[in-house]
């Protein structure tokens, strides 16, 4: 037995680990729900709804988004499906492929491996586990003969990011101080997919320790975002390939280009300031980002322990309700998990708006939000409205102090956190041995990246006697009226808010690197992190493609433990949406000219 | 002040030959998970929290409903996490008291009896151990004990010698031990003391303190306060300043010597653990919120109620129901298992506790002792013990074939007194005829001393005398009684012809 079974958790369970000096300074009113007319709450919206509706080339990927489905249904009932319309679908949809014998575990298996070979200049993953992903597939092929799945995920290939610790896998973190550290056990989340018999196709790629929101911070180089290579983003920039390519955002950026590129049907990513919804809105996919506390972060190489949850990524609203059902619940290796309310997964298909109330926090237009994103905000609030749902302007006051409350306690904890890479326990050792503190510097030198260093510089400066209250317990402070904010909206009525996941559509490498990690954290996660200050369930639902052929993605944020009507508003809405497959422009991303592209690149960054 | 070690002396020029593991070994730790890699969340372990809640009840502590763990940093190879996790802010007890005794006076049988306050009991992890090989320049890393979890004990500065500090420190040993939450031997490291040592002039603030590090045993804890105490006067009294230092004793010197500290000022930055919520204790099962299975929680009432006999209840209830001296109730507490031998020869035997009490202490304790034993080791068990002292009680056997029967029980362990004393002819001479021809040979062959008695008419130094004699011959069998009488008749009878 490797832990004591007798564990208990003996606190309450609330999931924020707050001080409880709060700061009650300040009144706070009441949210004053404003009935507004139509577009009324988004002001600045300097588009039209109408000409949104009408005639850009998005509605006509749109309209090829939703013929493609049907077109999908259609190849179903006969016999024959060519490899990317079989790898784009959902997993419910290939699950029942599977059941129906239309494809084996082992042949949807190698298909996938295929396509990790053909879109290796994304860099999505660091390592794939071919071998170990055909021997989970056999099995998979095994029970599915014998009429024994052990449940919708039987043999669908999945991919995890390289911070969940996998048995006899390496697990990077995509730094080089745990270039080749392999764990001898799996995380709680990775464990529970492999049980139920989903097959591990590799360890995706992300900014180094998941500090950045780019993906382009780590020590293998930068992700592509493969919608960089499609036609869309292509006919309209008529871009280069090899040098306009766009990120995948991060940290989550493997984990979000393999659900994307269709290497994986599902992915696990970790997001602890919007990591798992940045990237999942820029590329495209489903990213949910369950509440604190309700899947298990043990083995998850922690960032900081207090925010970070491990993330959902998938190609559907649905799928990612089935994943949360199988990884929630309570873990007795992880004392901040709480138990999985009564058992959701399945959504209803015909979830009622009517009855809800859309909140859209005024805040949320932040300065840099591009007006693209505005107009599907705009677009997707009115189809709340004409469903019959109501719609209301809503304040988060503190949410302008949240970037900077979350450098501070991020970079403490990430300073204590990052503590045990000492070299001597495991990791990078670096050959110095002078003396012992010499050793230390120079392995954590060579070890960690800038980004990384730079925060563990002024975590301990934060946290050192003569600043603590200053900088950490303000910031505790703060981060209590952000979580109150929140909550104050949640009761005074609102069921879930809606607001972009990220200012733009996804950034060329070239103009991403403009700016350092740290200014584009800021940018990046300014409508993301809130929610994991508060500990919320919130998903990133693809929405439209921008007018460079981009993806654009909406945020849903709903009260803590309530996924699962979080995720019921999110189906609505992304049945509404029409949002594209990247299939439907054919297989433009494995058809590029790999010369020079396919090794890893070495980012500036380490 | 009993608690762990958290800065071990540190040298630069050392370098670390830890072993490494080829997996992350604090898997199986005790109280917390953590330390490795992923090393994320944390759990506490039920039966620390227990240990904990029950060892405050026993020194009469306040335990705090709610308590909370804080990270404490600092770089050192034997913490493997960077961090160690405490209680810093709000500990689990506070606020109690440890009630010590021992013997003073000039004959060192007066109960001298004091009370050191508790501050505080904290819950921590435990370090590695590092081992410092000097010659080749390394330090060796045992991790064995890193992540366990151990409590912290915090003791107000209210005693003011080796001897008393000793005594605490032997009371809260003897605590723990009948708690079974530490089993406190100290050179084994499972109880750890620092002192902290400073002098002042009565009525004058505490003086400038030096911490005492590397004492493992009870003893060694007295020599070292007093040497310390010494060393702090001498220094004041030539006009100098104790410096505020940590320093470690050499047991071979008796002396204390400056620790190779660490360099500058240490910041431990301090944080709440994140890993870990609010550990809440409950006062009774009609407080435990709906939905909290019982087994799970800790619940001060149910611990409070299992709290076994604390050892100076033992010992006045022992001196009160048997009678026996005090220091007699020391001496039966501070041997493990003693006292429950004592009250189970007593059980079985007519023979009163005070004559129970020399046996048991002189004899069984005494050969223990001799041979380094523990009472649960010893080849004589308590019935067969009493088995023994019946005989004697009953007339069975004199006294001293007693002592004698106890030595073969000793040696040749499984053999009952009856056997020994059959055996060996130890049985009471209580046939008259026989006694008579002896005593009349004694008689007999001292004329001299006979005549004496005869004139002083009974003499009792003389009977006596002749009593040793027959006891000689008889090699101790003789009935005592029946030969007094014998001798009476035979010496008086001679007067008077």
């Amino acid at each position: 037995m490797p832990y004591f079974p007798k564990f208990m958790v003996i606190s309450n369970p609330r999931p924020l680990p707050l001080t409880s000096h709060l700061f009650l300074t300040g009144v706070i009113s009441r949210a004053q729900p404003l009935r507004q007319s139509a577009h009324g709450f988004l002001n600045r919206c300097p588009i039209t709804d109408s000409a949104v509706r009408r005639g850009s080339p998005k509605q006509t990927w749109q309209r090829a988004g939703a013929a493609h489905r049907a077109k999908v249904a259609v190849n179903l009932k006969g016999c024959h499906i060519s490899t990317v319309d079989m790898l784009s679908l959902t997993i419910r949809e290939v699950s029942s492929a599977l059941r129906e014998g239309r494809i084996s575990p082992t042949e949807l298996c190698r298909k996938c491996l295929n396509r990790i070979k053909k879109t290796q200049h994304l860099n999505a993953y660091i390592t794939v586990t071919e071998e170990l992903a055909l021997k989970q597939a056999q099995e998979a092929e095994t029970r599915l003969l014998q009429g024994a799945p052990r449940g919708p995920l039987d043999g669908i290939p999945f991919a995890v990011k390289d911070n969940f610790c996998t048995e006899n896998i390496k697990t990077t973190c995509a730094s080089r101080m745990l270039k080749d550290y392999t764990p001898p056990y799996n995380a709680t989340v990775v464990q529970k997919l492999l049980d139920q018999g989903a097959v591990l196709m590799g360890k995706t790629n992300m900014d180094e320790f998941a500090m950045g929101s780019g993906s382009i911070d780590g020590a293998f180089g930068p992700v592509r975002n493969p919608w960089s290579y499609a036609a869309p983003y292509r006919e309209q920039t008529e871009a280069a390939p090899d040098s306009d390519w766009v990120v995948t955002g991060g940290s989550s950026g493997g984990s979000a280009a393999a659900v994307a590129s269709l290497t994986s049907y599902l992915a696990l990513g970790s997001d602890t300031g919007g990591s798992t919804r940045n990237p999942g809105a820029l590329c495209g996919v489903v990213a949910l980002k369950p509440t604190y506390g309700l899947l298990s972060r043990h083995g998850l190489i922690p960032l900081v322990n207090s925010m970070d949850v491990p993330g959902i990524m998938t190609r559907s609203v649905g799928d990612a309700a089935t994943v949360l059902g199988i990884l929630q619940g309570l873990d007795v290796r992880d004392s901040t998990t709480v138990p999985a309310p009564s058992s959701p997964t399945e959504l209803p298909e015909d979830f009622d708006v009517k009855n809800i109330c859309v909140g859209i926090p005024k805040e949320y237009h932040a300065p840099g939000l591009s007006e693209e994103t505005v107009v599907q905000w705009s677009r997707v609030a009115d189809m709340f409205e004409r469903a019959g749902a109501r719609v209301e302007q809503v304040s988060l006051p503190h949410t302008q102090h949240s970037i900077v409350c979350y450098h501070v306690l991020c970079h403490a904890e990430v300073a204590s956190n990052m503590a045990r890479f000492d070299g001597l326990e495991y990791g990078h050792r670096s050959a110095v041995d002078s003396s012992t503190a010499a050793m230390y510097a120079s392995t954590r030198h060579e070890g960690f990246n800038d980004v990384v260093r730079g925060r563990i510089l002024s975590g301990n400066y934060f946290l050192l006697k003569q600043n603590y209250e200053h900088y950490v317990e303000k910031a505790q402070k703060v981060r209590r009226l952000i979580a109150d904010d929140f909550k104050r909206v949640f009761s005074s009525g609102v069921d879930v808010l809606l607001t972009p996941t990220t200012l733009t559509d996804a950034a060329r490498y070239s103009d991403f690197t403009q700016e350092d990690n740290r200014t584009r954290s800021a940018q990046e996660d300014i409508f993301t992190q809130p929610v994991n200050m508060a500990g919320l369930p919130a998903v990133s639902v693809p929405t439209a493609l921008s007018r460079q052929g981009l993806p654009i993605g909406l945020q849903l944020i709903g009260p803590a433990l309530q996924d699962k009507k979080l995720l019921s508003v999110a189906q609505w809405m992304e049945q509404r949406v029409g949002f594209p497959s990247i299939n439907d422009y054919g297989d433009s991303s494995e058809s590029r000219n790999n010369n020079g592209m396919t090794k890893r690149e070495q980012t500036s960054a380490v | 002040m009993p608690r762990l070690t958290p800065t071990p002396s540190y040298s630069p020029a050392h370098r670390f030959a830890s072993q490494r593991l080829q997996t992350p070994w604090l898997l199986f730790n005790i109280v917390f998970s953590s330390g490795n890699v992923s090393a994320c969340p944390q759990v506490l372990n039920k039966r620390c929290v227990d240990a904990a809640v029950m060892t405050g009840l026993a020194l009469s502590c306040t335990i705090n409903r709610m308590s909370l763990f804080d990270r404490k940093h600092y770089f050192y190879a034997d913490l493997p996490a960077g961090y160690q996790i405490t209680q810093q802010r709000r500990p689990i007890a506070v606020d109690g008291t440890l009630t010590y005794c021992f013997l003073g006076g000039k004959k060192r049988s007066q109960v001298i009896r004091k009370t050191v306050n508790i501050k505080q009991i904290q819950l921590e992890q435990d370090s590695g151990k590092s081992l410092h090989d000097d010659l080749r320049s390394q330090t060796l890393i045992d991790l064995n004990r890193a992540g366990v979890g151990l409590m912290e004990l915090v003791m107000e500065p209210d005693m003011s010698c080796g001897e008393e500090a000793a005594a605490a420190v032997r009371e809260l040993q003897l605590i723990l031990q009948a708690l079974g939450t530490c089993q406190g031997n100290m050179s084994e490291g499972q109880l750890r003391v620092d002192a902290n040592v400073s002098v002042h002039k009565p009525g004058e603030p505490l003086g400038i303190r030096a911490e005492v590090k590397n004492i493992n045993s009870v003893r060694y804890l007295a020599r070292a306060i007093d040497y310390e105490i010494q060393r702090q006067i001498d220094i004041l009294q030539r006009g100098g300043t104790v410096q505020n230092e940590t320093r470690a004793y050499d047991s071979k010197s008796g002396e204390t010597v400056p620790m190779r500290d660490k360099e500058g000022l240490q910041d431990y930055r301090f944080m709440p653990e994140p890993n870990l919520p609010p550990l809440i204790v409950y006062e009774d099962n009609a407080s435990l919120p709906t939905g909290i299975d019982a087994c799970q929680a800790v619940v001060v009432e149910t611990i409070r109620k299992v709290l076994p006999e604390l050892p100076s209840v033992k010992r006045d209830r022992l001196v009160q129901t048997y009678g026996i001296l005090p220091e007699h109730s020391f001496t039966l507490v501070n041997e493990d298992g003693l006292v429950d031998y004592f009250e189970a020869v007593l059980k079985v035997t007519k023979m009163g506790p005070r004559k129970v009490i020399g046996w048991v202490i002189k004899e069984l304790l005494g050969h223990l002792k001799q041979q380094d034993m523990s009472v649960s080791q010893s080849p004589i068990s308590p019935s067969a013990l009493a088995e023994l002292l019946e005989l004697q009680e009953t007339g069975h056997i004199s006294s001293s074939v007693a002592g004698q029967v106890f030595q073969e029980m000793w040696k040749s362990s499984g053999k009952t007194a009856l056997q020994i004393v059959q055996e060996l002819d130890l049985g009471l001479v209580s046939d008259t005829a026989q006694l008579h021809s002896i005593c009349q040979k004694v008689v007999d062959s001292n004329p001299d001393e006979v005549r004496v008695n005869a004139i002083r008419n009974g003499n009792k130094k003389v009977l006596n005398k002749l009593m040793g004699l027959v006891q000689k011959e008889t090699k101790g069998r003789a009935d005592p009684v029946l030969v007094r009488a014998i001798l009476q008749e035979k010496t008086l009878l001679k007067s008077d012809c």
